[in-house]
């Protein structure tokens, strides 16, 4: 969804899995949908370890452990590994996580993130560690996001790093447009450039 | 620089956003009935229409039955997807190869072969194997729906443009090991995200001796490296392959287009970010244990992890050799390895043999194409003798969007792309493993070395 980002202060909630893809973030079954319903994906969002098989809370998972809540979403290296589905963000935005940190993201996904204003925050290995850390010993844990100046801090212990984000996604995220809105207006350039490349 | 990936990624600049992505014209656009339909209707919803419907071509591959396609569709919401696609390319003005259509097919199967897929082109679909156009010498890539949007919008994306590295296999092969197990080492090797961040070039003669098929199962299997996409210059292979298909140039313009490709590669002063070399003699024919494509070992091997949440799903201890370990399914097919050359590789092997008896085979061509060349070389003759039946052209097992799933424990020998917890069925259990080594797990009712028979 099109919303505006500046600073984001949250509590969150860890899942300390190293390569979670995008088939546990949002499994097949859930690639039907025709619509683009955010709810409908956020109440599928890592459908398979929410739930037993016979479609009861597992109540081992951290989406269902009521000591963790927030807007930010904790995971291991390499975070959403795997198929290109969008419905993964989708998922994840529907959810209600407005950022997700890890210390290795992706490619596809992490764009897949970014257009659907779902802000990836890439940390240290160091970074993640020590916030895992601080989150288990206190759930209450909350971390600030700073869009403006690229910043992402561990409010338990001060630990503050830097991240990358690109000036026009971060135009963007502070703005609420998207690319096509972008693309829209470049008509000229692009016929221009059909006409060179004939 | 000055790598063959420069070339056409920088020939395909529309303009360079400061300090943002690269604004990048796209040739052809794929879509399938999955990824789509949300960005059909986010045209709609901003009221546009596609700017080049001509360069799009739509296509339903992942939830189409593989029995009785010509009855429609069983479940609802199958049906709904792909009649989306079919009312979505009617309504933009866009090529659409329905089911039942001699066209129709996996998108990453039909690409190459009608000749949509050329040399020096830029292609995109919402789906992650879309790296499997790469093999004609070409920049190709997954998308998510969003970016199918914006191409839909104005035949552009926006990217920022990756770093290149090239992988060579040098040397030859060894007996009984394919373009899959290349992959499936290279991904023992790497891990599944070694090559995040890059676009691949795989080079070196092991590289320039597969055939075309070959390199379409290696360049499909990149993104399971982690890498954005991967690709092989193009050669007198490339050509010969491309030469007389639908959509390939004709006459003058082809010899004008072999000219122009013959200049698409690498330059001998070429500088990529990271360089590779590996040894085709040290690779083996491959298998899988875990849960993602690069839990992978020789098949002589034994699990060289120690236990682990992956082990317990599949069942496997660690130290475990998985040779004559019982499987219960053989899956032969996807955008990996649904290609005539893999059903060439599986008859090869199952001739003069029988299917072992408790183990269901799943023969599922990537297209009509492919299931009309196997008739006229009479593989599905050997193949029937041999106790297996060939069934209709899609995605089928490889993600079991359609009626095409594993069983909760069971094990799979599979020729497809992921064996992640699920990939298959709820509970499914997936080796992947080469066309030749499925067929020796099929009529054994092991895993099974394919060299046995070889």
């Amino acid at each position: 969804m099109k919303q505006k980002f500046d600073i984001i202060e949250s509590s969150c909630i860890p899942l300390p899995l190293e390569n979670v893809d995008t088939d546990q973030i949002i499994p097949a079954r859930f690639l039907k949908a025709v619509t683009r319903d955010e709810k409908f994906f956020g109440e599928n969002l890592f459908r398979d370890w929410r739930y037993n098989a016979d479609g009861s809370l597992n109540k081992d998972f951290v989406l269902n452990d009521p000591r963790y809540s927030g807007e930010i979403l904790v995971a291991g290296k390499n975070f959403g590994s795997g198929s290109s589905r969008e419905h993964a963000a989708w998922a994840i935005a529907g959810y209600g996580f407005r950022v997700v940190i890890s210390s290795y993201f992706a490619d596809i996904h992490r764009n897949n993130e970014l257009n659907n204003f779902v802000l990836p925050v890439v940390v240290s290995e160091k970074f993640l560690a020590e916030l895992f850390d601080s989150i288990a010993k206190d759930p209450a844990t909350r971390v600030r996001v700073d869009v403006g100046a690229k910043t992402v801090t561990n409010l338990a212990t001060g630990s503050c790093e830097s991240f990358p984000l690109g000036e026009y996604k971060q135009y963007c995220l502070m703005n609420a447009l998207d690319d096509i809105d972008y693309l829209l207006q470049q008509k000229s350039k692009i016929e221009e450039y059909e006409k060179k490349s004939k | 620089m000055n790598t063959l990936f420069d070339k056409i990624w920088d020939s395909h600049v529309v303009s360079l956003i400061p300090d943002g992505p690269t604004q990048l014209y796209i040739d052809r656009l794929y879509c399938h009935e999955v990824t789509s339909p949300q960005a059909f209707d986010g045209l709609r919803a901003r009221g546009i229409k596609c700017f080049r419907p001509e360069k799009i071509f739509c296509m339903p591959d992942h939830n189409t039955p593989t029995h009785d396609q010509d009855k429609p569709i069983e479940d609802p919401v199958s049906k709904r997807q792909v009649d989306s696609l079919e009312r979505n390319a009617k309504e933009f003005g866009l090529s659409y190869y329905g089911m039942m259509d001699p066209r129709n097919g996996i998108i990453h199967v039909v690409g190459p072969e009608r000749g949509l897929s050329l040399p020096g082109m830029t292609i995109v679909c919402g789906d992650s194997h879309t790296s499997t156009h790469g093999a004609v010498g070409a920049v190709a890539f997954g998308i998510g729906t969003g970016e199918v949007e914006m191409v839909l919008a104005s035949q552009c994306i926006l990217q920022q443009k990756p770093k290149s590295m090239r992988i060579s296999i040098d040397g030859k092969l060894g007996k009984g090991v394919t373009a899959k197990d290349i992959a499936l080492y290279l991904m023992m090797k790497l891990t599944t995200s070694g090559a995040t961040g890059y676009f691949v070039e795989y080079a070196g003669e092991a590289v320039r001796n597969l055939s075309m098929e070959g390199r379409l199962t290696l360049s499909n299997l990149s993104i399971e490296m982690g890498a954005r996409g991967g690709f092989i210059a193009p050669d007198e292979v490339t050509f010969e392959y491309l030469k007389g298909r639908e959509f390939a140039p004709k006459g003058e313009e082809w010899d004008k287009a072999v000219e122009y490709w013959k200049t698409l590669k690498s330059g001998d002063d070429a500088v990529f970010d990271k360089e590779l070399h590996f040894d085709a003699a040290d690779i083996a024919p491959m298998i899988t244990y875990g849960t993602n494509p690069g839990m992978g070992m020789p098949i002589d091997g034994k699990i060289p992890v120690p236990p682990c949440k992956a082990l317990d799903y599949m069942g496997f201890t660690s130290g475990q050799s998985l040779i004559g370990h019982k499987i219960d399914y053989v899956f032969l097919g996807a955008c990996t390895n649904g290609r005539i050359e893999d059903f060439r590789a599986f008859a090869s092997l199952v001739k003069g043999h029988k299917k072992a008896p408790g183990v269901t085979a799943w023969l599922v061509p990537g297209s009509w194409m492919v299931d009309a060349q196997i008739r006229e070389e009479g593989l599905d003759k050997v193949l029937e003798e041999a106790g297996f039946e060939i069934r209709q052209p899609g995605c089928s097992a490889c993600l079991a969007m359609n009626d095409d799933k594993i069983p909760a424990g069971k094990y799979s020998v599979s020729t497809s792309n992921r064996n992640f917890e699920g990939r298959q069925g709820p509970g499914s259990r997936t080796l992947l493993a080469s066309p030749l080594t499925a067929a020796a797990a099929a009529i054994t009712g092991e895993v099974t070395d394919p060299r046995k028979f070889l």
